[in-house]
């Protein structure tokens, strides 16, 4: 079961002889051999049994620096009658030892048993016909079955209902993707519903490749659906995780008319339990160009800010309730008062989120 | 994907809150779909039918037909695909020296099968990976395996096709050696433990894509952060979260999929049903553990009983004493103990992010059962599990951690921190292929063999516990050579898109490893990801060496903790393509396998 003392004790004469007469060199191999010659000091987990196992000793004490040298005669080692068992390596520190000038090829590790071998102990086997048909056989493209690269989700982010200062009404986001690891086609759709009719809605359909292990280019159109003024966009955008695990997106639009818009999103998960979950959220709109006839002023638009609670029942379903705080600035705000619109409007929300 | 019979999604409509541990008591397999048409309602209307004791196929012929069954697992009765409608596998006894000759019979409706024998030598159009070594098995026919026994030993085979492991195609593989064993024993038993879901598993893996922290439960939370802001201070808690946040990762994902999926199996049992294996005071029983999981890591222990490894990977070593090990996904550990003083003994089989486990119970007659021991507390992994850490203990460093990542970091500043060489934490040099790679969410920044390292959650639990470091096979290096060349494989993942891959690049746009006939080589693996992965070569050993870059263990599975740099020796002596890759079944199907080809 285990190699024999009496085979092995010549050989690890040579190896500690090689300790002594290279110290640095024999380093990586002498290790083995401590074992016979030395008390192995309290071994921690797991216990070798029923011999002693090299590989449990720690060896992580010792100081080899303090060992001398100085007085053995490194230039004719005798081959028996050194007696190590007085040698103390529980003081050795390995870790002083310079080991990127080591020099291995001047150690003759023919002399010992774990040297290098020109031939293989087991030879191999001579290469036959049948070896080479057995080898390598006729093999159909498809018979190797994959797993799909191709996967899709839907995410209905929030699907709630809105009560506020000025009404109550409905609204949703949502996004879905559909592709590989690095190709994705992304559909994003957000709106808002008030008084039993769509006040606002678009739908997106991008291009999105990852470029980044953490960050998505988008590229596509984004359709305005409001009843009224519905127009389409060319969109640019990158969509992400940001350091901190701050979801985030912020797209560009360039618009029938020359306008052009800019959304930014961020969203936060911060846990309470591993199911209550707390999702802060931020969006803001910009436009470039004053459009009164879009209600739009030229800078910044809108500032949406919401915390929604939500309850992981499973994975998949999460109901919520929550706040959501929406201001609309400069020219914006003016347009929407002109209109009989507020300019700012707080509102309790209560949905659910869920995935496909 | 695996099965056009499951229903929908394949998601069960019950809450994934509940945790599925105990399993139901009179589960297994309720019967096979012999005939097609009859619905799954059907057969559960049947009521169970126990499969009973695993069925033992002995000699050198053998017949085995892959089916679907039902099978309840969870008080819920869903298809399986079982082996002479069995699940686990038959368990098939072979003799070293022995040609055998197994003939494959596909009884499956719809889906081409395969079976590997894994760590098996043979020729590669008999190693039974479709599109590799053969055609696989289609629906109706059959394929005769016929090879030479050249080793002994507890191994174990399972289906290479898809997810049909998953679904139950796995059984133990026992191979007597031609000389007696060196040590003695009175009776064995072998313990194959498994995962089992009640969902398609193909929708499990496209469920993994949408959302790979689905089973994560265990993040932390607002109320954790308060906890450490009073035990560490503000300064603490804020910078820890603030590095984990910086790289978008959480210390909690421990495994991918968990107990809210996976009923844990021990010889197709759930701990409920309390399987139990005989013995008589004071005899030498040799326990043949085998890892058949597709994604689950398992800390064994059997309290009140020192455990003798005295074979890993069907290979003898040194034996061993310890109190517990982990088992990897494929890797096999042949253990004795001689219980005695006391009636039973529990085998406590917990999945090692602790949500779970499987057990059993060794006891002098059936009914009886001991204790079964609490799981032990879920750990956290630091950064110095994951390579991060260029100091030497485990103590978070206070440097950051999102600048050190990323392709501008100058590795040669970091150099090596003392020490004994690769002993301690040594700056990889990663492959081009992983910079600014998507599918590459993080790379190590200090890696070591960690040879003697427990490893997570099983570190100063006041248990023996067994590390490779501990494990040195019992004969020298068959070969004997110096490896000829060095060839570097980093293991590479994004946690979130749920990709993995070698090197950044998945299986399908990878080409070839190839290795000359006759060399021997050294492959290091370098991990590069905050996962475990158990590396499998096909058709010749892997070698492993110590920290001093010797040969010490003989394995056939390389267990690759987060952080670590492990290296092993191959002897090409087996012509042919073989398969490379994660055991665990979802990370090679999302890419981290290779192709070996070993040409003349």
């Amino acid at each position: 079961m285990s190699r024999s003392p009496s085979r092995t004790l010549p050989l690890l004469t040579t190896a500690l002889l090689a300790v002594i007469a290279m110290p640095a060199h024999a380093q990586s191999h002498g290790h083995h051999d401590h074992g016979h010659g030395v008390t192995p000091t309290p071994t921690p987990t797991p216990t070798p049994t029923p011999t002693a196992d090299h590989a449990a000793m720690d060896h992580s004490t010792m100081d080899h620096s303090t060992m001398d040298h100085s007085t053995k005669d490194h230039g004719h080692p005798a081959p028996t009658g050194v007696d190590h068992s007085t040698m103390d390596h529980s003081k050795m520190d390995h870790s002083k030892m310079d080991h990127g000038n080591m020099d291995h090829s001047s150690m003759d590790h023919a002399a010992m048993d774990h040297g290098p071998r020109a031939a293989p102990r087991e030879p191999i086997p001579v290469v036959t016909e049948a070896d080479r048909l057995a080898a390598f056989p006729a093999i159909d493209h498809a018979a190797m079955q994959h797993a799909p690269a191709i996967h899709s989700m839907l995410l209905i982010n929030r699907l709630e209902h809105w009560d506020g200062q000025h009404g109550t009404g409905q609204a949703w986001e949502a996004s879905g993707w559909v592709g590989s690891d690095i190709n994705r086609l992304w559909v994003r759709s957000e709106g808002e519903r008030s008084g039993g009719r769509t006040e606002a809605s678009d739908l997106e359909l991008l291009y999105g490749r990852s470029v980044s292990p953490w960050w998505d280019v988008l590229v596509g159109v984004k359709q305005d659906m409001r009843p009224a003024d519905s127009r389409t966009w060319a969109a640019l955008g990158i969509q992400g995780l940001a350091p901190y695990k701050f979801e985030t997106s912020a797209t560009a639009y360039l618009g029938e008319g020359g306008q052009v818009a800019a959304t930014v999103e961020v969203e936060y998960e911060l846990l309470l339990t591993n199911r209550l979950i707390l999702q802060p959220l931020v969006e803001a709109t910009f436009s470039a160009k004053d459009e009164p006839r879009y209600g739009n002023g030229s800078g910044l638009n809108t500032v949406e800010a919401g915390l929604r609670l939500r309850y992981e029942i499973s994975r998949r379903f999460a109901p919520h309730v929550g706040i959501s705080h929406e201001r609309l600035f400069g020219d914006t705000a003016d347009y929407h008062r002109a209109g009989g619109e507020p300019a700012r409007d707080t509102r309790w929300v209560a949905g659910v989120r869920v995935w496909f | 994907m695996s099965f056009p019979t499951f229903p929908g999604t394949g998601a069960p409509p019950m809450p994934s809150r509940r945790l599925f541990v105990q399993g139901v008591g009179a589960g297994g397999v309720v019967a096979s779909l012999a005939a097609a048409g009859l619905s799954p309602r059907a057969f559960a209307a049947a009521g169970p039918t126990l499969a009973g004791a695993p069925q033992v196929l002995s000699g050198p012929q053998a017949q085995l037909t892959i089916g679907e069954s039902l099978a309840n697992f969870t008080g819920r009765t869903r298809p399986a695909i079982t082996v002479n409608g069995s699940l686990p596998a038959p368990i098939l006894r072979w003799r070293e020296g022995d040609t055998v000759t197994v003939r494959v019979a596909n009884a499956l409706q719809a889906h081409p099968t395969s079976i590997h024998w894994h760590g098996i030598l043979l020729p590669s159009n008999m190693d039974g990976v479709p599109g590799l070594s053969f055609n696989g098995i289609a629906p109706g026919e059959a394929y005769q395996y016929r090879f030479t026994l050249k080793q002994s030993g507890t191994y174990w085979y399972h289906s290479h096709s898809l997810f049909q492991e998953q679904a139950g195609l796995y059984g133990a593989l026992i191979i007597d050696p031609l000389a007696p064993a060196p040590y003695h024993f009175d009776r064995e038993h072998v313990i194959l433990l498994s995962d089992w879901t009640d969902m398609d598993p193909g929708a499990l893996f496209r469920r993994m894509k949408k959302l790979a922290e689905h089973d994560n439960y265990y993040k932390r939370t607002l109320p954790d952060f308060l906890r450490d802001v009073r035990k560490d201070g503000w300064a603490a808690a804020t910078a820890d979260r603030g590095m984990w946040g910086r790289m978008r990762m959480t210390p909690t994902d421990i495994s991918d999929i968990n107990a809210h999926t996976y009923t844990y199996l021990l010889n197709g049992t759930a701990p409920a049903g309390n399987w139990t294996g005989l013995f008589r005071s004071g005899e030498k029983v040799l326990l043949r553990f085998i890892n058949g999981a597709s994604m689950t890591y398992f800390d064994v222990r059997i309290p009140g009983l020192k455990m003798t490894v005295v074979a890993a990977d069907g290979q003898y070593i040194h034996p061993v004493s310890i109190e517990e090990f982990r088992i990897s996904p494929a890797e096999t550990f042949d253990v004795i103990v001689e219980p005695s003083g006391q009636d039973a003994y529990t085998i406590f089989c917990q999945d090692m992010g602790r949500t779970g486990f499987a057990a059993g119970t060794l006891a002098v007659r059936h009914g009886l059962q001991a204790p079964v021991p609490a799981r032990d507390p879920r750990p956290l992994l630091t950064m110095g599990d994951m390579g991060h850490d260029m100091g030497h203990g485990h103590a978070m460093p206070a440097h950051d951690m999102a600048a050190m990542h990323g392709a501008t970091m100058d590795h040669s500043a970091h150099g090596m921190h003392g020490g004994s060489g690769t002993s301690s934490g040594t700056a990889p040099r990663h492959p081009a292929s992983e910079t600014g790679n998507p599918r590459v969410d993080m790379q190590s920044m200090a890696t070591a063999p960690k040879l003697d390292d427990p490893g997570i959650g099983l570190r100063d639990n006041g248990r023996q516990v067994l590390t490779y470091g501990a494990m040195h096979s019992l004969f020298e290096d068959p070969d004997g050579r110096e490896p000829g060349r060095e060839v570097e494989l980093h293991l590479t993942g994004h946690m979130e898109k749920f990709s993995w891959s070698f090197d950044g690049t998945p299986f399908a746009s990878a080409e070839p490893l190839r290795l000359n006939y006759g060399e021997r080589m050294r492959i290091v693996l370098v991990n590069d990801t905050m996962m475990q992965h158990p590396i499998h070569l096909h058709g010749v050993w892997s070698d492993l060496e110590n920290a001093d870059g010797q040969f010490q263990l003989r394995k056939h599975t390389i267990d690759m903790p987060p952080g670590t740099r492990r290296s092993y020796r191959v002897r090409a002596d087996a012509l042919g393509r073989w398969a490379y890759h994660c055991h665990l079944l979802y990370h090679m199907e999302a890419g981290m396998m290779r192709e070996v080809r070993i040409e003349e």
